[in-house]
């Protein structure tokens, strides 16, 4: 059930994929946690590859979705290949995946927005081979946003859903 | 309450003053919205000796009362200065003639008692001077002497009653959320008070996010949502005794509860692998019962006052809109089809009108429809403007409004159901997502 569930959120992400708009907050890598793009390679990294913060700094610990969206953009699905391969070398951790929102919608329809979002993002991991069990998710909706000007700026890195260890930080 | 004996004689005698001048009672009719406040005097009560504290009382049944009426757009007092005579006790019928003469077309007039052990009571009574006529009965409140302003709110329903043939929505409470501190890191608090801001009390301490207070139908109770256990949760929570807990024990997310009419059910959405969907919870036994049954987002869930029917939103057909369905589930009905996204939809205590939140071109409006999705209308308009609750005669709404930017904040703003009279209620810090209480016993 849970896994043909997830199988058919990738193949949905997947086949869709291709007429998602990219979500990339132009100043993302700014912002900490905000792993966009950077590299897999952990040979410049000052972090312990196995510690939260090189999983937050070196793997990325967070994933744009466009407006009322929950579906994975090319980026964010390499994003989460590389979480889902930390994940896998790093057994002992459990994680939690926050989905949020943007201001721009009503509290309850973001909350389940934001629920929606990280479950794309846990069926994603669980599909790429992460123990559903390790994976929780959560929403926030539009109650705990990073960036806090009203505009598509601030919104595009709003619309997120960060995978939290359960050890490290909260975002 | 008053003598009949006496008010019989006086009510003879301002017949028989007031005949010439009589016409149609004076009557103040709302379905259309009020336009035109009603000039009233309302002259500082009698106080019988020298009491300090009658006084105190008295000047403060005075004041709360003039501010329930002139905020709710039903009256303007007429300017003290202009009085040509003193009221007399509430008791007595006054001579209305001085009245008349500044063109005052109601008289008020309050009698202030401090009784056993400090209990403060109030006589009222309304005149109609140009129908020579009390309106409506008069009425004697009592209260502890902490409980004063709701002597006045009391006194207010009564006036609203004799003026409109509809009781009034003042001696009620707010519940809220309280938010405290910058948009990055707010804390949000569970709150309640008066109607009009006064008397405030946090339920929750902040060491949590909580959102979404409603009340029960009694206003005994309150469910809301809270994130103390890491998740969002329904709380339920007795006003008296403090005690709260969580409602139901399930694995999947709640939020957007809302009691049924007769407070014997909480209808809520929960949500699983993504899919959101509302579920009828039954208090006496917890059983849950799932209404839903769409990959979709199906929330903000509002029952019809007869609990036959459920409004709620959802993004089944695409877009977030609105829908009613029988109150045990089934075939649901799509009733907004205007352009842009609707939310939070309430449906009206009188059952005639479901409050709403539009979001259409950047811009968020409250508006109200009829329960069949037509005669769209909306009454506000903001950056953000959300999250209607009714008054409890279904005759104003109140909703927040948040203003944009990183130092923006919410505030609660109330507005009458035909959009006229927007005023903001005032809170000493941010306040979102109120729920208006019915009228207290």
């Amino acid at each position: 059930m849970t896994l043909l569930r997830s199988l058919t959120a990738l193949a949905l992400a997947l086949t869709l994929s291709a007429c998602a708009s990219n979500e990339i907050p132009e100043d993302a890598s700014a912002g900490a946690g905000a792993g966009v793009g950077s590299g897999t390679s952990g040979a410049a990294s000052p972090f312990d590859p196995a510690s939260v913060e090189y999983f937050r700094a070196e793997i990325g610990d967070t994933v744009y979705f466009a407006t009322d969206s929950s579906l994975l953009t090319p980026d964010a699905q390499s994003t989460l290949s590389r979480q889902a391969r930390w994940l896998t070398d790093n057994a002992g951790r459990t994680a939690t995946v926050e989905g949020h929102a943007d201001e721009r919608g009503t509290r309850e329809y973001n909350l389940a927005l934001g629920a929606r979002r990280a479950s794309a993002v846990r069926n994603f991991l669980v599909a790429e081979g992460v123990e559903a069990e390790r994976l929780r998710s959560v929403t926030y909706g539009k109650e705990r946003p990073v960036a806090l000007c009203s505009d598509e700026s601030c919104w595009r890195q709003n619309r997120r859903a960060v995978t939290v260890m359960a050890d490290g930080p909260t975002s | 309450m008053i003598h009949p004996g006496r008010l019989l004689a006086a009510l003879l005698l301002a017949c028989a003053v007031a005949a010439p001048a009589a016409g149609q009672p004076l009557r103040v009719e709302i379905t259309e919205g009020i336009v035109e406040p009603v000039p009233v005097a309302l002259p500082r009560f009698e106080v019988a000796g020298d009491d300090a504290e009658a006084e105190a009382l008295a000047e403060e049944v005075r004041a709360v009362l003039a501010a329930d009426l002139v905020g709710a757009g039903l009256v303007r007092v007429v300017d003290e200065a202009a009085y040509l005579a003193r009221p007399g006790l509430a008791d007595a019928t006054p001579d209305l003639a001085p009245w008349r003469a500044i063109e005052a077309e109601a008289l008020g007039g309050g009698d202030p008692e401090i009784g056993a052990g400090g209990r403060r009571a109030v006589r009222f009574q309304l005149w109609d001077v140009f129908g020579g006529e009390p309106l409506g009965d008069g009425l004697v409140v009592r209260a502890a002497p902490g409980d004063v302003r709701r002597i006045a709110h009391k006194i207010a329903d009564a006036v609203h009653l004799a003026l409109t043939g509809e009781p009034g929505w003042f001696d009620t409470l707010v519940a809220f959320v309280s938010e405290t501190g910058p948009k990055g890191a707010r804390t949000k608090r569970i709150a309640v008070m008066d109607h009009d801001g006064a008397n405030l009390r946090y339920l929750t301490d902040g060491d949590d996010l909580a959102l979404t207070p409603r009340f029960s139908p009694d206003a005994s109770r309150l469910v809301y949502i809270s994130w103390a256990t890491g998740e969002p949760r329904v709380m339920i929570r007795d006003l008296a005794t403090g005690q709260e807990e969580p409602l139901g024990r399930f694995p999947q997310m709640s939020f957007a509860p809302r009691f049924s009419p007769d407070g014997a059910s909480v209808v809520m959405s929960l949500s699983e692998g993504g899919d959101t969907d509302l579920h009828r919870l039954r208090l006496a036994d917890r059983s849950l019962i799932r209404l839903t049954d769409a990959s979709a987002i199906e929330t903000a869930p509002s029952y019809s006052p007869d609990g036959s029917e459920i409004v709620f939103e959802s993004d089944a057909g695409g877009g977030q809109q609105l829908y009613v369905m029988p109150a045990e589930g089934g075939e649901a009905r799509r009733i907004s089809f205007g352009e842009g996204r609707y939310g939070t939809p309430v449906w009206s205590p009188r059952g005639d009108l479901i409050a709403f939140t539009k979001i259409l071109q950047g811009r968020f409006h409250i508006g109200v429809m009829r329960p069949d999705g037509s005669r769209e209308r909306l009454l506000t308009s903001s950056w953000l403007d959300e999250a209607p609750t009714w008054a409890p005669n279904g005759r104003a709404l109140m909703f927040f409004r948040e203003t944009p930017g990183p130092d923006g904040a919410p505030a609660i703003w109330r507005v009458d159901a035909d959009g006229r009279n927007l005023r903001k209620v005032p809170t000493p810090a941010g306040a979102s997502d109120p729920s208006w209480s019915a009228r207290l016993p």
